[in-house]
């Protein structure tokens, strides 16, 4: 690891200062950032640690109805806050199905949306990445690929964004609040992070020095409460990342789903939302043949970008039990696996 | 160095149940290893010491053409860096071969790259942090060369031996005459990919010269081996050698020979004249210390009309790396579990740019096992036959390949008391016709289990003291196994004592040679070696007693003596007795030695075929649309002669079993083919399994006394857990679903396309 | 450049004088305060080995800055038992054979005792083992560890029921 300056500013503007120098990052937990500093995938100058700045670790109860969540706020604890879970039940039980209990502890909201991609290629120094090195090339696009994105990808990147728990915020229409040098200024999660396209090493629409302080779910979000999940296949039990994952959310009323909320991980460069599928899922009687419908409609422009084409098929299924096990109610309590398909609620049908 | 000492015997957690062999005692080095005391390798901190980092290649072929030694020196802390140019001068060629346990090394003698994770420098500085950065300063260049990756990329041979001196082909009958001959016949292939041990301990050393004397802290499966390895190598005695190795934090055959890093690790300890400390990153434990080779295996089998094998032809096709030779004896798992008139097992290789493979944990019989088991009950299925009653149908009485007799075999006892405990009669023939509550697949699987009963060689010395206490001395090697509970077990059996009475002294390399903790056979070699030395220094103190007239025990003569609770007692009158202290005590002494050897019995080998075996059964559950797996119980029945110590046979089963579940479902490691680079070498994406992958796991062990194997009856149990266990869950995946896999790991995307069928 | 932190470790305040920003907490525990009972099995936060205890809860300390954690109380293993008498987990760990090798041994008691006082798993066998997989056995002990753990969760328990009563 190359050596760094230390920095713990006092205060966000001195945070915002120290950070919009070049090569300077912001250090939070440090549990993706020392990893990638360890293996020489980012090799910064500074680190301007925010974890001490005052204010950022606060779940408050907005007067409208919403939360605003602080940047600081370690993943555990807020998966762990019984108001949190119970008025955005898909957002905990996607904060519990990710990494360790060790990480959950340590990790902060604000860097959950910074996660870097799993894929092995930015990971390994020695092979062309464009994201890690714009215009070296892309290993992946005709290496191991099984894992990789099926929707807005690019010929320059086809590595998806890791993070569990931006799928449910993003379906939930959560917003990011950010500070930089120029002020305070407010993204819908839903347009923070950003396709590859050409320049796949530009992640999101942060500028340097720009802090993510919160995080914030409109009181909408509160309405799915009673028919929200996260469904999250993976290769074993628990501590793995998402092969495809699902976040759907739907609003019942009188046997009819008033609205829907559908959000993809595992298969972009993004949590992607579905607004095709929810389109398809308003107004209509909850229905496997509809659930099916919606999900062709989530997939309509997915493309393999690899040998990866089981994952449109599998993330046609997710929707479509997600939606089922979302419109069968909420479980009382997070599930003992949570997120897995061996937390189903029992009788709800497989096969759909 | 100040040594380390291993005092076992100061708390008195550990609880007896009774006394000495076949005892459940718990862990005698529990209390240490729960309070963070057993001391591994890399907890030794010497006054002055290095720390030494690893650069290594980022090709897999070709040259390195510079190094900016410069820029890693410029780094503060850094104290010098080790590459071909001043790597201090050896006694022997790295690259030299005088017998087949002699693996070649890269210890820097050029600058050629053979495997991507070589090792081409070492950087020595005051720090950790310091060296770390020194190595990635380094930046490498090459010269590249296109590497050899994967089944296909090379031209094939017959290696000329597989495994430890096994033929490479073995025929017996007439298989392509029977397969033509035969009612059914299957043929499939199945493909077995990269493993890496990854003991969760990273090779490590703390190596520290005193002259030509040499101080190493470095785990190790095979002490004597190592002593003498780096002896030759560096042109020293190698009484001049001591190795302290307690605790191995695992090995599974990756610690069996002193690897590249460790022996860098010491020559870099010389380059400075200080101790020095070497520790692998997780990512460097893919290259320069083994793994077990990918195979593609072709089985092809026939059966009569009654479903009676007639012919078993088992192919496997696998990699050595391109300067040494290890050949994975996948095929011969077919030699000795299902009783066939033709028999042929061959391999075939290819040389690749990957480093050299190694024995890992059920090294060909792992390999071959899960390929012959899901053929067999590929078979079973298409004779429309229980899995279980097909094997019992082919059932061998005698080793099939051979024709020997079995020196024991309680496999019949496995499948029935395995399939009563699991509930295998309420299977289905059919696949996919069960399901759970919430609707998932259910399947069962099943396999049968087998390991070689191995005897190594290995010596103990016994001592008995004249204050009625003993000790038992071994290099032995505890990796998890249990080995400072079994021997003391063993020992105080042999020397008449309780246990308390005994001091166990083992793990380093100036006690007598234990022989290696490997191939299952450690508690039988070394632990025979133990029994021998004492009923040895029990014998000489029972000539001491007999041959004296004030001794209750004058004249026993040809009625003998046994030794229990530190007494001799004359076996014909056992009121006659005389204490340890007592018989020492009037001769004089202050104790009494002896020494015991262990070895195979030759005619015993020659005439009979050894082997454990076993059962395993299986629960799957699989998502019907999703595709994801979990294994939802298993029960492993084992027969595998004598039990030292239950406690710990049990817990070595159940991650034999755990190993099985990770081969058929977990691990595997990705390779690009074209840079010849591992792209999951770390613990996240290198899947083992976790916790939560091992809902439910039972053992039975059933009772086998075999006269044959060694005088202790012990056929060890490191090994045979993973055999049988991938089968049958890979097996139990076909049941619940329907689709059969025949690459490992099964996953999800195998699944997923096939499940829409 | 130095930096002065001071940590609480295992009870006692450590003042430590810090040449190096790169040291993690782990690398700090082992290699400058010798306290080696805290494991290095990847250093990536894949493995779990190094988990201690920072305020109470457990972490990964691999992918933890010392200098980050200035004034941050830690318990590592050694921290664990009171001189001979051994922390329930750690006797249910020996009772139930908690362990092969050893050397992830610490961190699954660390994570075990985290557990335990986040209260979350209870005597739930399937939450106790999504619960301690972050700590990878490659022995393979995971049956032994569940049943330790679930046995020093009750034996905790009653313990604190005898307190408060």
């Amino acid at each position: 690891m190359k050596t760094f300056d230390y920095i713990r500013p006092a205060t966000v503007s001195d945070a915002i200062a120290a950070a919009a120098e070049p090569g300077a990052v912001y250090l939070a937990a440090g549990t993706n950032l020392l990893d990638l500093m360890k293996g020489g995938v980012t090799r910064p100058d500074r680190l301007v640690d925010v974890t001490r700045l005052s204010g950022l670790d606060r779940i408050e109860r907005l007067p409208d109805g919403g939360v605003r969540i602080g940047a600081m706020v370690r993943n555990a604890d807020l998966a762990h806050d019984m108001d949190f879970a119970r008025a955005y039940p898909a957002v905990a039980e996607a904060l519990l199905s990710g990494a360790s209990a060790q990480l959950r502890n340590a990790a902060t909201v604000g860097g959950n949306l910074l996660q870097r991609t799993r894929c092995g290629y930015f990971y390994d120094t020695a092979s062309a990445c464009n994201k890690r090195e714009p215009g070296a090339g892309c290993a992946a696009r005709d290496g191991e690929n099984k894992l990789h994105a099926v929707l807005g990808w690019s010929e320059a990147c086809i590595a998806t964004h890791p993070s569990d728990f931006c799928v449910p915020l993003t379906a939930l229409d959560a917003v990011v609040e950010i500070e930089g040098r120029s002020g305070r200024r407010e993204v819908a999660l839903e347009a923070f992070h950003r396709l590859p396209g050409d320049t796949p090493e530009r992640e999101s629409v942060l500028a340097p020095g720009d802090l993510i302080v919160a995080l914030r779910l409109p009181s909408e979000a509160r309405g799915f409460s009673a028919h929200a999940r996260y469904l999250k296949v993976r290769e074993r039990t628990s501590y793995a990342f998402a092969v495809v994952s699902a976040a759907a959310c739907v609003r019942i009323e009188h046997g009819t789903i008033r609205e829907a909320r559908l959000a993809l991980g595992g298969v972009a460069a993004k949590p992607w939302r579905a607004r095709a599928a929810e389109e398809v899922l308003a107004g209509v009687r909850p229905d496997p043949a509809i659930y099916r419908k919606a999900a062709r409609a989530a997939l309509a422009d997915a493309k393999p970008s690899g040998d990866n084409a089981f994952k449109i098929e599998l993330a046609e299924r997710i929707i479509v039990r997600a939606l089922m096990l979302a419109a069968a109610g909420t479980p009382q309590r997070i599930p003992a696996l949570p997120a897995s398909p061996f937390s189903s609620v029992p009788g709800v049908l497989h096969d759909a | 160095m100040t040594p380390e000492i291993i005092n076992l015997s100061r708390d008195p957690a550990h609880v007896r149940h009774g006394s000495n062999i076949g005892q459940p005692l718990t862990r005698r080095d529990g209390i240490l290893k729960v309070k963070g005391e057993a001391r591994y390798a890399a907890d030794n901190h010497p006054p002055g010491l290095l720390y030494a980092v690893l650069a290594v290649s980022s090709i897999a072929r070709g040259r390195v053409t510079f190094l900016d030694v410069p820029a890693a020196k410029r780094h503060p802390g850094v104290v010098e860096v080790m590459t071909p140019a001043n790597r201090p001068p050896l006694a022997e060629d790295p690259d030299a071969k005088t017998n087949p346990f002699m693996f070649r090394l890269d210890l820097l003698q050029n600058d050629k790259v053979r495997y991507a994770n070589q090792s081409i420098a070492v950087v020595i500085a005051e720090t950790l942090e310091a060296a770390t950065e020194g190595a990635a300063l380094l930046a490498p260049q090459y010269d590249v060369l296109p590497p050899r990756i994967g089944l296909d990329s090379n031209e094939s041979f017959v290696p000329p031996v597989v495994g430890i001196g096994n033929p490479s082909e073995i025929r017996r009958g007439d298989v392509e005459a029977d397969l033509a001959a035969a009612s059914k016949r299957i043929e499939a292939t199945y493909d077995t990919p990269a493993q890496y041990h990854n003991a969760m301990e990273p090779h490590a050393i703390v190596a520290a010269w005193d002259g030509d004397r040499l101080s190493v802290d470095t785990p190790s499966q095979g002490l004597a081996m190592a002593q003498g390895r780096i002896a030759g190598l560096f042109g020293i005695s190698p009484a001049n050698i001591h190795i302290r190795s307690p605790f191995l934090g695992g090995g599974f055959g990756s610690k069996g020979f002193i690897s590249g890093p460790q022996l860098l690790g010491i020559l870099a300890a010389r380059l400075v004249g200080r101790p020095v400390k070497l520790v692998l990153r997780r990512e460097q434990m893919y290259g320069p210390v083994g793994h077990r080779a990918p195979t593609r295996q072709t089985m092809r089998i026939g059966v009569d009309g009654d479903g009676v094998l007639t012919a078993i032809d088992h192919h496997a096709k696998t990699v050595s790396s391109t300067f040494d030779d290890f050949f994975e004896p996948a095929a011969d798992a077919s030699h000795t579990l299902y009783a066939s008139p033709a028999i042929a097992t061959s391999h075939e290789a290819v040389r690749v740019d990957t480093g050299t493979p190694l024995f890992m944990r059920a090294p060909g019989e792992a390999t071959g096992s899960i390929v012959l088991e899901s053929a067999i009950d590929e078979m079973a299925f298409a004779c429309g036959m229980d899995p279980l009653a097909f094997r019992l149908k082919n059932y061998a009485d005698v080793e099939p390949i051979s024709g020997k007799p079995f020196s024991s075999k309680a496999l019949r006892q496995c499948y029935a008391q395995g399939a009563e405990r699991f509930g295998w009669a309420k299977r289905p023939l059919a696949p996919r016709a069960m399901r759970d509550e919430a609707g998932l697949l259910v399947g069962w699987g099943m396999g049968t289990a087998t390991f070689p009963a191995l005897m190594f060689q290995a010596e103990a010395r016994a001592v008995v003291r004249s204050d009625g206490s003993g000790v038992m001395e071994t290099g032995a090697h505890d990796m998890g196994q249990g080995a400072w509970t079994a021997f003391a077990q063993i020992a105080a059996d042999g020397l008449g004592l309780d246990l308390e009475q005994v001091e166990f002294k083992s793990g380093t390399s100036d006690l007598p040679d234990a022989g290696i903790a490997g191939g299952s056979a450690h508690t039988a070699t070394a632990g025979s070696a133990i029994h021998n030395a004492g009923a040895a220094v029990i014998a000489k103190l029972a000539d001491l007693a007999m041959g004296d007239k004030r001794s209750p025990l004058f004249g026993a003569g040809n009625a003998g003596v046994i030794a229990r609770g530190g007494r001799l007692h004359r076996r014909d009158d056992e009121t006659r007795s005389e204490s340890y202290a007592d018989i020492l005590g009037r001769a004089g002494l202050s104790a009494i030695e002896a020494r015991g050897n262990s070895a195979a019995d030759p005619a015993a080998q020659s005439n009979y075929a050894m082997h454990a075996h076993g059962a395993v059964f299986a629960e799957v559950k699989v998502d019907p649309d999703l595709g994801q797996i979990r294994v939802t119980r298993m029960v492993g029945a084992f027969a595998a002669g004598r039990v030292i110590n239950p406690r710990m046979v049990q817990s070595q089963l159940f991650g034999g079993m755990i190993w099985g579940v990770s081969f058929a479902l977990h691990e595997q490691a990705v390779m690009d083919c074209r840079s010849g680079r591992i792209l999951n070498a770390n613990l996240g994406e290198y899947h083992i399994p976790v916790n939560a992958d091992v809902p439910s796991l039972d053992v039975l062990t059933v009772d086998e006394h075999d006269p044959h194997v060694n005088a202790l009856g012990i056929k060890g149990v490191g090994e045979i857990g993973i055999t049988g266990s991938a089968g049958a869950v890979a097996n139990a995946v076909w049941h619940a679903t329907g689709v059969r896999v025949r690459r490992f790991p099964i996953g999800i995307d195998d699944l997923v396309m096939g499940l829409t069928a | 450049m130095n930096f002065s932190i001071s940590l609480t470790v295992n009870g006692a305040r450590r003042d430590i004088e810090l040449d190096d920003p790169r040291v993690t907490l782990l690398d700090l525990l082992r290699e400058r305060l010798q306290l080696t009972g805290t494991k290095k099995g990847c250093d990536r936060g894949q493995c779990g080995a190094c988990t201690v205890l920072v305020n109470g809860q457990r972490i990964n300390s691999c992918l933890a800055l010392a200098i980050s954690h200035d004034g941050a109380d830690v318990m590592t293993i050694e921290g664990v038992a009171r001189g001979d008498q051994l922390h329930p987990v750690q006797a249910a760990f020996i009772a139930h054979d908690g362990m092969q090798c050893g050397f992830c041994t610490p961190g699954q008691i660390m994570s075990a005792i985290g557990l335990i006082e986040e209260g979350q798993a209870g005597d739930d066998p399937e939450r106790v083992r999504e619960g301690m997989s972050g700590n990878l056995c490659r022995c393979g002990a995971y049956a032994g560890i569940t049943d330790a753990v679930l046995e020093a969760t009750k034996n905790l328990a009653q313990s604190d029921q005898r307190r408060s009563a």
